[in-house]
């Protein structure tokens, strides 16, 4: 099927045991795009996400990385060299300094000379502004800056697109507006990304579209402003009301 | 006291030698043992994992000594003669993989699994997040375990005696044996061992401070 989408999702299913926790989901983003997907607890937000780099492989269903089918694909460590990840919890290698966080993957996987990986690694952590910090380990590191970090290891493998798995909810309130910055840098400068969060100020001002899941299904998707003020569902706005109560509206 | 190992310390000095020989050897040989264990332990299948299982429980079920002498008497009925020190390094390196496999267990196990899917997330196999990443996390936290494993080595390693090896403990029996100044030959005997052990304690403590993640 010819498409110019760079994600497809069709008709996406898991299940964790006996409990069915995507119930078919299907959306797609383009190159450039940034959506943000958006919903209660145990919606099955995340393992979206997991699903399509694998992590936690999908019970049921097609993704699609431009024309490839990853789902079945055997080259795995391929296909996630070209997505990147950002975890709720960093995931950063605790042995290793922002510097070498963000080479180790270079050098290992894309078998990259080191001085070369050095300057790419010195040139995404300067993006992320952490040039000053490329020799601290993670445990000397705030919050926000781990994940920004986190953020810098994934673009220097030079991805498609990021993923990111709820970003910010690990950090302290003040601690989110400097990863939120760094998302919003790489959204104008033409990064795809899909991202699971429950910052609605971002989502509002930065997404091209919002995904709005429960239960999992996704019950409405679109314009973020036309679901913020005039969405379709009453759920929709349920949420999105209740939310943006208590997280505020958020940085525009 | 003096006297006796001025007389005898080039006996003494090459017994000690062959008894860290031994225990170097077969502690760091212990380590790479250990470390294939604890992984087939923990990554290998149902096969591979149940087979450690079996391997750790006969080995820390049996005594060192048995196993020694089923090696250095045993084997030549199959046709395997060894010399005494080979014999020896070859049961402690068994001996010791069995245990430090336990130790390398708990320690990689402390390591976080979201560290392991951190790795596969930027394109590692999970071979290259093991090896990158989970290993020298998880052998660093080792450290002190395996120096206390050191420390029991250097001593258990008189146990190669009964086999003839020359270690520091064959040479103290045969020179006392000599002088019939027993204790004052044993004493001399273990005032080594508690030397060298102390030693070795101070070195590692600082290789394994210098190694410390921040």
């Amino acid at each position: 099927m010819p498409t110019k989408h760079l994600l497809r999702i069709e008709n996406l299913h898991h299940s964790f045991e006996n409990e069915e926790v995507l119930k078919g989901i299907s959306f797609s983003l383009d190159k450039g795009e940034t959506k943000v997907i958006v919903g209660p607890s145990g919606t099955g937000k995340s393992t979206v996400l997991n699903n399509i780099i694998r992590l936690v492989p999908p019970t049921r269903g097609k993704i699609y990385l431009e024309d490839t089918e990853i789902t079945s694909a055997k080259n795995i460590n391929e296909i996630r060299q070209q997505i990147g990840f950002v975890f709720q919890d960093f995931g950063l290698f605790n042995h290793l300094t922002a510097k070498g966080n963000v080479m180790i993957g270079l050098t290992k996987v894309k078998k990259m000379d080191k001085n070369e990986a050095e300057e790419l690694a010195l040139f995404e952590l300067d993006r992320v502004g952490l040039k000053d910090y490329a020799n601290s380990y993670p445990s000397q590191l705030s919050g926000g800056q781990k994940q920004r970090v986190g953020i810098a290891r994934a673009l220097a493998m030079q991805p498609k697109l990021i993923l990111f798995d709820e970003p910010t909810s690990a950090l302290d309130p003040e601690l989110t507006g400097e990863v939120l910055k760094v998302m919003r840098n790489l959204a104008e400068e033409g990064m795809t990304m899909l991202v699971v969060t429950h910052e609605m100020g971002f989502a509002r001002s930065v997404a091209d579209e919002l995904i709005f899941m429960e239960g999992g299904n996704i019950v409405e998707q679109g314009d973020p402003e036309k679901l913020f003020t005039d969405p379709d569902h009453k759920r929709t706005k349920e949420f999105l009301f209740q939310l943006t109560n208590l997280y505020g509206e958020g940085e525009k | 006291m003096l006297d006796i190992f001025m007389e005898y310390y080039p006996l003494f000095l090459r017994g000690l030698g062959v008894t860290v020989f031994v225990t170097i050897i077969s502690c760091f040989s212990g380590t790479v043992l250990g470390t294939f264990l604890a992984l087939g332990k923990i990554y290998g299948n149902k096969f591979v994992s149940a087979l450690v299982r079996l391997f750790i429980s006969i080995i820390r079920g049996t005594p060192l000594l048995v196993q020694l002498f089923i090696i250095y008497y045993g084997l030549p009925a199959y046709g395997i003669r060894l010399t005494p020190i080979i014999a020896a390094v070859i049961s402690f390196i068994i001996n010791s993989g069995a245990y430090q496999a336990e130790y390398l267990r708990g320690s990689i196990q402390s390591i976080s699994g979201s560290q392991l899917k951190a790795a596969q997330s930027i394109g590692m196999t999970k071979w290259q997040g093991i090896r990158h990443i989970i290993l020298p996390q998880a052998l660093r936290r080792v450290i002190p375990s395996w120096t206390n494993e050191f420390i029991y080595m250097i001593k258990y390693s008189s146990l190669a005696y009964v086999i003839g090896a020359k270690e520091l403990m064959t040479e103290g029996k045969l020179i006392a044996s000599r002088n019939y100044q027993f204790f004052n030959v044993y004493f001399i005997v273990a005032l080594i061992y508690l030397v060298v052990i102390v030693i070795f304690v101070y070195l590692f403590n600082k290789i394994e401070k210098k190694v410390t993640i921040p």
